[in-house]
């Protein structure tokens, strides 16, 4: 068991690293000259400085030294937690994660909760209900669900809900009332890959044999259902939980945008139109932290969830 | 016993034909027939129609947009601005009262030339990765996977954004950003099924008769694989339009006053309140599109079983 914890826990730490270095190279690397970018996003035009000024510019961001050497600064300072200085704002990237990660914490949280009642709710009555239409509709709910954009629904959400019911307001960051709409527009994408997947599932698990001895021993359909049907259809859900944290990330950027909540996926959407390359470099790192970190805590917790799976190596 | 006979009988009944006939009993059928067998029973699904309908009409809208629609999509008339819906104009007009319709037709040429793009790098990329580790196996195979798995711990919304800081706003750069997210999922399908694929009894005759690991790529493998390809296609299709509309909307695509899907909508935010037409007709529109991408691409699937 310690030695899948500890190659399971280098495996992530690999992975960790390679998604920062692969951002770190996108940024510093690809065509675009780094220096002008990080120039004009401090609100400097590159044209009107002298040749002198230039060097000293490039010795202040640190590109004069060698593109590895500067990478192996930027990566030793990311590990002390040091993501650098944003050009735009002219604070520290780690201050300015600290301040808006609660906001995104809150909603990611929150969605991920909404998602996951959405989804097994949805999937759960789709193989409960047995009316032919009805059963179909709900069927296709879900390949809806993932076709509409994530920002169109939440103005389809701000439209019907704030403006024309004003049950809940349409932007702003305060208080659990305006949470409600943004979490819920989040959730939808989730919900429906949760549903469509246990949708899948239901059907392999409803023509295994302990379904039948379940039905032959005199339990009801919905005791079936719930007892032996969910338990075992509900595993794949797990694993959707961990890579789902990404397509969060992703649509918290949208979604911040929309409803002006101060999280970190706006921070990221102003960084970008301000090309502020260290606030991108870190907000990148940060999510790809976060994925990672998820979806190992799904691998440990596995066997938990089902003592059929075991990361002990079995006694011949 | 009896049963299986009379069902042998049955089955056989049609072929069997009396000894005096020349013909032979049995003709391959044409490349048109096999295709119309597999279509005819799609395109009479009432869904399906409808979906083709609408791809088909996007298709069109992004290569003759002139035929249907006869409005200017850059005409302004002050006088008509934020109109709703009505028979003039399909879909209402916007600030400058230019005609909505017309915008999210000829918005359909740059979205669906974008999508075509990211879904060309993503299929040379992640057909590439994949069938090289695939068939390399090995060291390659570790070291592409490995590469993969790290750029799918990178959200894709995310690694676009990086990809689009560094090269830049405009159609061009968020399509490139788009293809290059799509590519690891590609290649691990791709890798999944080419591992699949090299086991199977064709396979193993084909190399065993000699032939190259290229020639049975060529001649073998890939005139079988192309259906789960092309349903992946597809259905990255409607993610990418999804994409670049999302990066659109946040401010990184065409600059005005050119039109994108994603656009049209992120301008009809600020009119929400007294026009949601502006904004929510073209999102339908965009969802009707993808909705329909993937409803082809399902039903392609399933018919595939």
């Amino acid at each position: 068991m310690t030695r899948y914890l500890m190659g399971r826990v280098g495996q992530a730490i690999l992975v960790l690293w390679g998604a920062y270095s692969i951002t770190y190279f996108i940024l510093y690397l690809l065509p675009g000259d780094t220096l002008s970018i990080m120039l004009s996003a401090s609100g400097i035009e590159a044209d009107a400085l002298s040749v002198e000024d230039l060097a000293k510019a490039r010795a202040y961001y640190g590109l004069d030294k060698g593109l590895f050497e500067q990478y192996f600064d930027l990566l030793l300072g990311a590990l002390h937690g040091d993501f650098g200085q944003s050009l735009s704002l002219n604070r520290p990237v780690a201050e300015l994660l600290v301040e808006r990660l609660p906001q995104t914490l809150s909603l990611a949280g929150l969605a991920i909760v909404l998602s996951l009642l959405g989804g097994i709710g949805l999937a759960y009555l789709a193989a409960y209900v047995r009316w032919k239409p009805l059963k179909v509709a709900l069927a296709r709910l879900p390949s809806l669900g993932f076709s509409v954009p994530v920002f169109w629904m939440g103005l389809l959400l701000i439209q019907v809900f704030a403006f024309g019911l004003g049950w809940f307001p349409a932007t702003g960051s305060r208080g659990f009332e305006s949470l409600v709409l943004p979490a819920v527009t989040l959730a939808i994408p989730s919900a429906a890959v949760y549903a469509q997947v246990l949708q899948r599932s239901f059907q392999g698990v409803w023509n295994q044999s302990y379904i039948t001895t379940a039905f032959a021993k005199g339990l009801s359909r919905g005791q079936v259902q719930a007892r032996h049907g969910f338990k075992n259809a509900a595993l794949p859900i797990l694993t959707l939980i961990g890579l789902q944290v990404g397509n969060t990330v992703s649509g918290a950027v949208l979604v911040e945008t929309i409803f002006a909540r101060s999280g970190i996926g706006r921070l990221a959407q102003e960084a970008v139109l301000r090309q502020d390359i260290p606030v991108v470099l870190a907000i990148v790192s940060v999510s790809a932290a976060a994925f990672v970190v998820v979806n190992l805590l799904v691998d440990l917790l596995y066997p938990w969830f089902d003592p059929r799976i075991s990361h002990t190596p079995k006694v011949s | 016993m009896t049963t299986t006979d009379t069902r042998l009988e049955q089955n056989l009944g049609r072929t069997a034909i009396p000894a005096h006939r020349s013909e032979p009993l049995w003709r391959r059928r044409s490349r048109l027939q096999r295709a119309t067998a597999t279509v005819v029973p799609l395109l009479r699904r009432p869904g399906f129609t409808l979906a083709l309908l609408i791809v088909l009409f996007a298709l069109a809208a992004a290569v003759v947009p002139q035929l249907l629609t006869s409005f200017d999509p850059y005409a302004t008339s002050p006088i008509d601005k934020l109109s709703a819906p009505n028979l003039i104009h399909w879909f209402g007009t916007d600030e400058l009262g230019r005609d909505l319709f017309t915008r999210v037709v000829y918005g359909a040429s740059l979205s669906v030339q974008a999508a075509f793009l990211a879904v060309g790098i993503a299929l040379v990329g992640g057909l590439g990765l994949g069938i090289l580790s695939g068939f390399a196996g090995g060291r390659i195979d570790s070291v592409i996977m490995r590469f993969v798995d790290v750029l799918l711990a990178l959200p894709g919304l995310l690694l676009a954004l990086a990809i689009v800081t560094a090269i830049g706003f405009g159609t061009l750069p968020v399509a490139i950003a788009v293809g290059v997210g799509i590519i690891p999922g590609f290649a691990r399908t791709t890798r999944a099924e080419v591992l699949r694929v090299k086991t199977l009894p064709y396979v193993e005759a084909a190399r065993l008769g000699g032939a190259s690991w290229s020639r049975t790529l060529l001649r073998h493998i890939l005139p079988n694989a192309w259906g789960p390809v092309a349903v992946l296609a597809t259905l990255d299709f409607g993610a990418a339009i999804l994409a670049t509309a999302g990066l659109s909307f946040l401010g990184f695509g065409a600059a005005p006053p050119a039109a994108e899907w994603g656009t049209l909508i992120a301008n009809g935010r600020h009119f929400l309140i007294t026009a949601p037409w502006v904004s929510l007709l073209p999102g339908l529109f965009l969802v009707a599109v993808v909705f329909s991408l993937n409803h082809i691409a399902r039903t392609f699937e399933e018919s595939q079983r």
